[in-house]
């Protein structure tokens, strides 16, 4: 009953705690809900005409959505790289970031979410796949595989922060035996969504592309590059727009995962290129695709060059200490390291998969104006809750948010 | 699957209950349309066809019929024949005999009910120039010029039904399966649409329904197997099916039967007197893509 009351009480402060707030917190939430809109609005769209109103195609038949999905993943589990030396290795200057990350793991879990239901031709018919009342294609499919890492990291990613701001809200220390373990699964756990993910296009052999066994190690790489560097982005805003403190060693520390990251990210893609390009086979048509275009069709190449370059350029400005301790220089590393491996593991990955196709057939993909709807929709419905978690975590941690035992807590 | 049942009487409950709110309030609307309503929410709660027993499979065709009957006051015949014994089905392609004219592609539109506005087709005839080997990258699928071309030499491909199927293997929600005549087939209700399959094939085999699939009431065929030519819906896949309407029926595909060159062999490779076995014992076959493991039951040879 205890649990219950406080429970009402908490989220009838979080409410209140949403809606209230400085002008340019309100002009932000009424812009991601003016996005959100137009996004639901494509998407009735797409829901009445089908898939047919994308850009997407028999010969190419993955697109925008799925190419969001799976650089999302990366970014969920990316949290993970605050959370392990916080809670494991005591080391206690990255505790506020750890919040942070793990809101953003949940906000990046929720619009994988719904890339993939974005992506279902019928997605009213998905509890075909709830096992007792569907069939669920276990252990054969590894979509079914992602299922379950993905739904598990979610659940792992609400409980540990739910219970210690609970615990905070309540006036109570949190107990680290009881969350500590809950940490150290989602360690590898976070692990384990990506290389599941990877082992989706990992295991089909009609696509020689992604029929790569450096595809799992380099999704990680790349997600531990630009999972914590879109943390260092976040920070650097709550840290300028709230009285949470980072500290500056926080950020350095940060700066430094990203930049093993972006190295190991970086030799990979080396290696990948040089065993398409030092002899290439009737495999590596798909990585000419991508990189050179074939048969005078290129729409990638602006993106791959863009990618890479802002790839090469910010892991040489983080390889530098003097730079990378230099805040200014770190913000503008991070967010093109962020956007090189969006269009790297985004896009970059999926599409060229499926060009050639089976038969050798070169059809280009372009996202059509619905697609992008739908998707930028999604990216303003991730924001958005971040922000919710964000300032509700915030204000629990800063004590502006605590349970009034004696009274029903009256807001006015 | 009792808990679906249960569902289903819930919600069924429900919408009888909205269902009669709106007869009532409509005076065009009658028993027909509460019928309907009726039927397509049995429809979608209704289990994966692999697993249901006859009776249920039965059920299932008969709601189908009579919905049918509803929209277009028009009766079609539906099969839920399962496979027979000893039965393996196999498929052979003469590339001496084949000239392109692809009579093959328009009857297995027409058979199948293929959606007309998108020109959905699962045969892909490629047209290849004499001395370059199989070169697919080369090849033309999409010719609309006179056939034989000078120099050139034609090869179809469509679903192989392989028997170690990629597309099985991925489906999330056990919506494709393998029967055990051979014949890859879709529970075109059960699919969710996620094109995983689609992405597994090597063969470039399946198609998927991007749109409501549209054929003309009088091109309808009325002759249909619940796993072969029964009309779709939007946001499905769907491939072919060997004709299984046919085939399970004794009868060859609708492209052998339309080839005008006997290039297609359709057949059972159980029956050593069929005329794929002699074909298998006696000509150098070949099949596409050996390497992947997919072990394909489709295959090519020359005179």
């Amino acid at each position: 009953m205890e649990t219950f009351k406080i429970g009402l009480s908490l989220i009838k402060d979080s409410f209140f705690n949403a809606i209230s707030g400085r002008r340019l917190y309100n002009i932000w939430m009424a812009w991601l809900t003016a996005l959100m809109l137009v996004g639901i609005y494509c998407y009735s769209q797409q829901l009445e005409f089908g898939l047919d109103i994308t850009g997407m195609t028999d010969r190419v038949s993955w697109g925008l959505y799925i190419s969001n999905f799976t650089f999302l993943v990366g970014v969920a589990a990316a949290a993970v790289m605050l959370v392990m030396p916080t809670y494991i290795l005591k080391d206690v200057d990255f505790k506020q970031s750890v919040l942070i990350g793990e809101g953003l793991a949940v906000s990046a879990l929720l619009m994988c979410l719904a890339f993939v239901v974005a992506d279902m031709g019928g997605p009213a018919r998905l509890w075909h796949m709830i096992p007792g009342i569907g069939v669920f294609n276990f252990p054969n499919s590894m979509l079914t595989w992602d299922v379950i890492v993905l739904n598990g990291y979610l659940f792992i990613n609400i409980s540990i922060p739910l219970y210690i701001l609970w615990m905070i809200y309540i006036g109570k220390k949190p107990n680290p035996k009881i969350y500590v373990p809950g940490v150290i699964i989602s360690v590898f756990w976070a692990v384990g969504i990506h290389m599941v993910t990877a082992f989706l296009y990992q295991g089909l052999q009609a696509r020689p592309f992604w029929n790569n066994a450096l595809l799992g190690p380099r999704f990680l790489a790349s997600a531990f590059a630009a999972g914590p560097a879109l943390i260092i982005i976040v920070l650097a805003v709550i840290k300028r727009f709230t009285m949470f403190k980072i500290e500056r060693k926080t950020f350095n520390k940060i700066a430094l995962i990203v930049t093993v990251a972006a190295q190991a990210n970086l030799i990979m893609l080396i290696s990948e290129l040089f065993k398409e390009f030092y002899a290439p086979t009737h495999h590596s048509e798909s990585a000419y695709y991508l990189f050179f275009g074939l048969d005078g069709k290129g729409a990638l190449l602006p993106w791959i060059w863009t990618s890479i370059s802002m790839n090469v350029l910010a892991t040489l400005v983080l390889t530098i200490k003097r730079f990378r301790e230099n805040h200014t220089l770190l913000y503008i590393a991070c967010g093109m390291l962020f956007l090189a491996v969006w269009i790297e593991k985004g896009f970059g990955l999926i599409i060229p998969g499926f060009i050639p196709g089976p038969w050798g057939k070169i059809a280009e993909y372009t996202p059509t104006l619905t697609e992008i709807g739908v998707t930028i929709g999604i990216w303003a419905m991730g924001a958005f809750i971040f922000t919710l978690l964000a300032k509700t975590g915030i204000s629990i941690e800063l004590g502006r948010m605590r349970y009034k035992k004696t009274s029903d807590v009256v807001t006015d | 699957m009792d808990r679906r049942k249960a569902l289903s009487s819930l919600t069924a409950g429900l919408m009888i209950g909205a269902g009669a709110v709106h007869t009532s309030c409509s005076v065009t609307a009658g028993d027909k349309s509460k019928e309907q309503s009726e039927l397509d929410w049995e429809e979608y709660f209704k289990g994966n066809y692999k697993l249901m027993t006859q009776e249920e499979k039965d059920a299932t065709v008969k709601r189908l019929v009579r919905s049918y009957e509803l929209k277009t006051g028009k009766n079609i015949s539906m099969s839920s024949k399962g496979s027979l014994d000893n039965v393996l089905f196999g498929y052979a392609f003469n590339i001496s005999k084949c000239q392109g004219y692809m009579d093959c592609v328009n009857a297995c539109v027409e058979e199948n009910n293929q959606d007309r506005e998108s020109q959905m087709q699962y045969i892909r005839i490629h047209e290849m120039e004499d001395g370059k080997s199989f070169n697919f990258n080369e090849a033309d699928d999409n010719y609309y010029h006179e056939v034989p071309a000078q120099g050139h030499f034609y090869m179809g491909t469509q679903c192989f039904h392989c028997d170690n199927p990629p597309c099985v293997e991925v489906c999330p929600v056990q919506a494709t399966w393998k029967e055990d005549d051979g014949i890859v087939v879709i529970d075109y209700d059960w699919c969710v649409g996620c094109r995983y399959c689609m992405a597994a094939c090597p063969y470039d085999g399946r198609r998927f329904n991007w749109k409501t699939p549209e054929v003309p009431e009088q091109e309808v065929n009325k002759n249909q197997h619940y796993l072969g030519n029964r009309l779709r819906k939007k946001g499905v896949m769907e491939k072919c099916t060997f004709c299984v309407q046919r085939s399970r029926e004794g009868k060859n595909p609708a492209c052998v039967e339309a080839c005008p060159t006997g290039a297609r062999v359709f057949g059972n490779l159980l029956d050593p007197t069929s005329e794929i076995r002699w074909i298998l014992d006696n000509k150098k076959v070949f099949r596409l893509k050996e390497d992947l493991g997919t072990e394909p039951k489709f295959w090519y040879f020359m005179d």
